[in-house]
């Protein structure tokens, strides 16, 4: 397998803050990598270094083998970007905007591909409305739909989900499997972890700048393996303390993680002996969510 | 080469679409100055022995020009800045020569558009006569290309559209004004003579109109070269800072 892109320890500072503290990641060829962290971990801020957008204090990274400052023709061709940010030209109708892009990428006549572009994206009703007049949406759609006027073999979409209704979202998905299982690497940010548990092979976790996370998305579920058991009391009983400790609260209801659905019984007995009335119970299989909280609140290294 | 083109044709149809406001309005505005300042004046003024009004046109047309390329290169950098789609430049592989050149021809293009508008509407006036097409072309050319380089930089510099404003209303306006649109500057006093001889926009103008009348404050083969050299020093200015990437890629 080549490498689609490398990121070796780059560093990135805005004046005293260090949004990026050496981060090296590298993705293969044909891989769907998911890119995690809370808001201001530095995802937008790496992917901007990757696109050309913002440049690395230190470090290097390359698209297929190009390096992004050195020979950021060849790379920029090879990349597909969807900003985070909902921006379009104003001026211009979807048609035009797809036709326009294209052309900056040196591409002449693409209606055949921009035609399939729109269809996959359910824009085709929309082709020749200006772009003012799409909802928010919509005019994410177009977003997505510019990132790939030039067919990148890279793919990288910051936030693609944000604000596109439930239907678009699967078809969305839908397409950039397609486009995946054809050959494009796709890189992902999302705050929707059940939807990188389900498309990403792999995923990185970000926290302050650095990887504290890298693993197969299945090892990472591996790692966190087990259920979570969320109790709700009745009004007057308080927690008992011995459970305290282990114990997480979520608006009133205490989130317990089993190493093991063994682990249950005690735990309901302990509750019992100290005369808790329970009034709400629910045992959940351990998600990307529980594994995403586990390594922010741990800071466990990869 | 297709990203330049694409750029190109892309800055036209965005002043293009908006026609009514980026084309036509400098026009008739233009139009009034010549209406009121030939009116008031016609009756006793001759310049280089020709007639205000026809002397006026020329100058008209050149500042219309100038203006209005400065204003196309920089309020299309600032509003893609300020609505965030300058990503959509910014993420092909377009060079920065190509970014510069497509930002220039296009503001020269909607300059030389409003000076022919400008031209056409005022021979209903007064036609002046244009002796020697050639040097009208290369100072239009050449002075749209100056404002149009200066627009860009200043798109890129601005953050907030008041900057902008503030850099049209104490720099280019001035410049333009004071620049012997209206007058020739032999009828100035001694000291501002050697103002204005600092000023290149007052070449642009004076070069311009040799084109038209044949006769000019200063020869036009210092005009040419003063012009040539703000020009060719202009566009080193962008494309360096195009280069550097200041405030486009942080
Ligand atoms: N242009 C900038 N100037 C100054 N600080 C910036 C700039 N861009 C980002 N930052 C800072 O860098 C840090 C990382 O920001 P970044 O946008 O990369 O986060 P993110 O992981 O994408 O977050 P989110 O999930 O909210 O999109 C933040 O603290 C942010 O405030
Ligand atoms: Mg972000």
């Amino acid at each position: 397998m080549s490498i689609a892109v490398a990121i070796d320890r780059v560093e990135k500072r805005f004046a005293s803050l260090q949004a990026l503290a050496g981060v090296s990641l590298q993705i293969a060829e044909g891989e769907f990598f998911g890119l995690l962290g809370p808001n201001g971990a530095g995802k937008t801020t790496l992917i901007s270094c990757l696109a050309g957008l913002a440049r690395p204090d230190a470090g290097s990274l390359t698209v297929m083998g190009h390096d992004v400052v050195g020979d950021y023709r060849a790379a920029r061709r090879l990349l597909g970007v969807v900003p985070q940010e909902l921006v379009f030209d104003p001026f211009f109708s979807v048609r035009e905007t797809l036709r326009i892009q294209s052309g900056y990428f040196g591409i002449r006549r693409n209606d055949d591909w921009i035609d399939e572009i729109l269809a996959n994206l359910d824009l085709t009703s929309k082709a020749d409305t200006n772009m003012r007049r799409l909802s928010g949406g919509m005019k994410r759609r177009v977003l997505v739909a510019q990132a790939l006027v030039h067919k990148p073999p890279v793919i990288v979409l910051d936030e693609p989900t944000a604000g596109v209704d439930v239907e678009l979202r699967q078809g969305l998905w839908q397409f950039v499997r397609r486009l995946n299982r054809d050959g494009h690497t796709v890189i992902l940010t999302t705050h929707y972890l059940e939807e990188a548990e389900a498309l990403c092979g792999r995923i990185a976790m970000l926290k302050q700048g650095r990887v504290v996370a890298l693993d197969s998305t299945s090892n990472l579920l591996a790692r966190f393996a087990g259920q979570t058991l969320s109790v709700r009391l009745a009004a007057p009983a308080a927690l008992p303390p011995m459970l305290r400790a282990r114990a997480t609260e979520n608006d009133g209801t205490w989130i317990f993680h089993l190493a093991g659905l063994h682990e249950i019984e005690p735990l309901l007995a302990t509750l019992r002996e100290a005369g808790c009335h329970i009034d709400d119970l629910r045992l959940t299989q351990t998600d990307l969510e529980d594994v995403f909280l586990g390594v922010m609140t741990s800071d466990r290294a990869a | 080469m297709l990203g330049f083109r694409t750029l190109l044709y892309k800055e036209v149809l965005r002043f293009w679409k908006v026609s009514f406001q980026t084309v036509a309005a400098p026009v008739l505005t233009a139009m009034l100055y010549l209406m009121i300042f030939s009116h008031v004046l016609e009756a006793h003024v001759q310049v280089h022995g020709v007639p205000y009004a026809a002397f006026l046109i020329p100058g008209l047309v050149m500042m219309s020009a100038l203006q209005n390329a400065f204003a196309n290169s920089s309020s299309s950098l600032i509003q893609s800045k300020v609505t965030g789609s300058v990503v959509f430049v910014l993420l092909p592989p377009i060079s920065y020569g190509e970014f510069f050149l497509a930002y220039v021809v296009a503001a020269m293009l909607r300059g030389v558009m409003v000076g022919a508008g400008v031209l056409l509407v005022t021979s209903w006036f007064a036609l002046p006569q244009m002796q020697s097409p050639l040097w009208v072309l290369t100072f239009i050319v050449l002075g749209g290309g100056i404002m149009g380089a200066l627009g860009t930089v200043a798109g890129i510099w601005a953050d907030k559209f008041d900057q902008l404003a503030g850099f049209q209303n104490f720099l280019v306006m001035p410049l333009t004004m004071l620049s012997g649109v209206f007058y020739s500057i032999h009828s100035l006093p001694d000291f501002w003579q050697q103002i204005s001889h600092f000023n290149p926009v007052f070449y642009m103008i004076d070069g311009f109109r040799f084109g038209f009348f044949g006769v000019s404050d200063v020869a036009p083969e210092t005009s040419l070269a003063v012009v040539g050299t703000s020009f060719a020093l202009v566009s080193a200015a962008t494309l360096l800072l195009l280069r550097s990437g200041y405030k486009l890629r942080s």
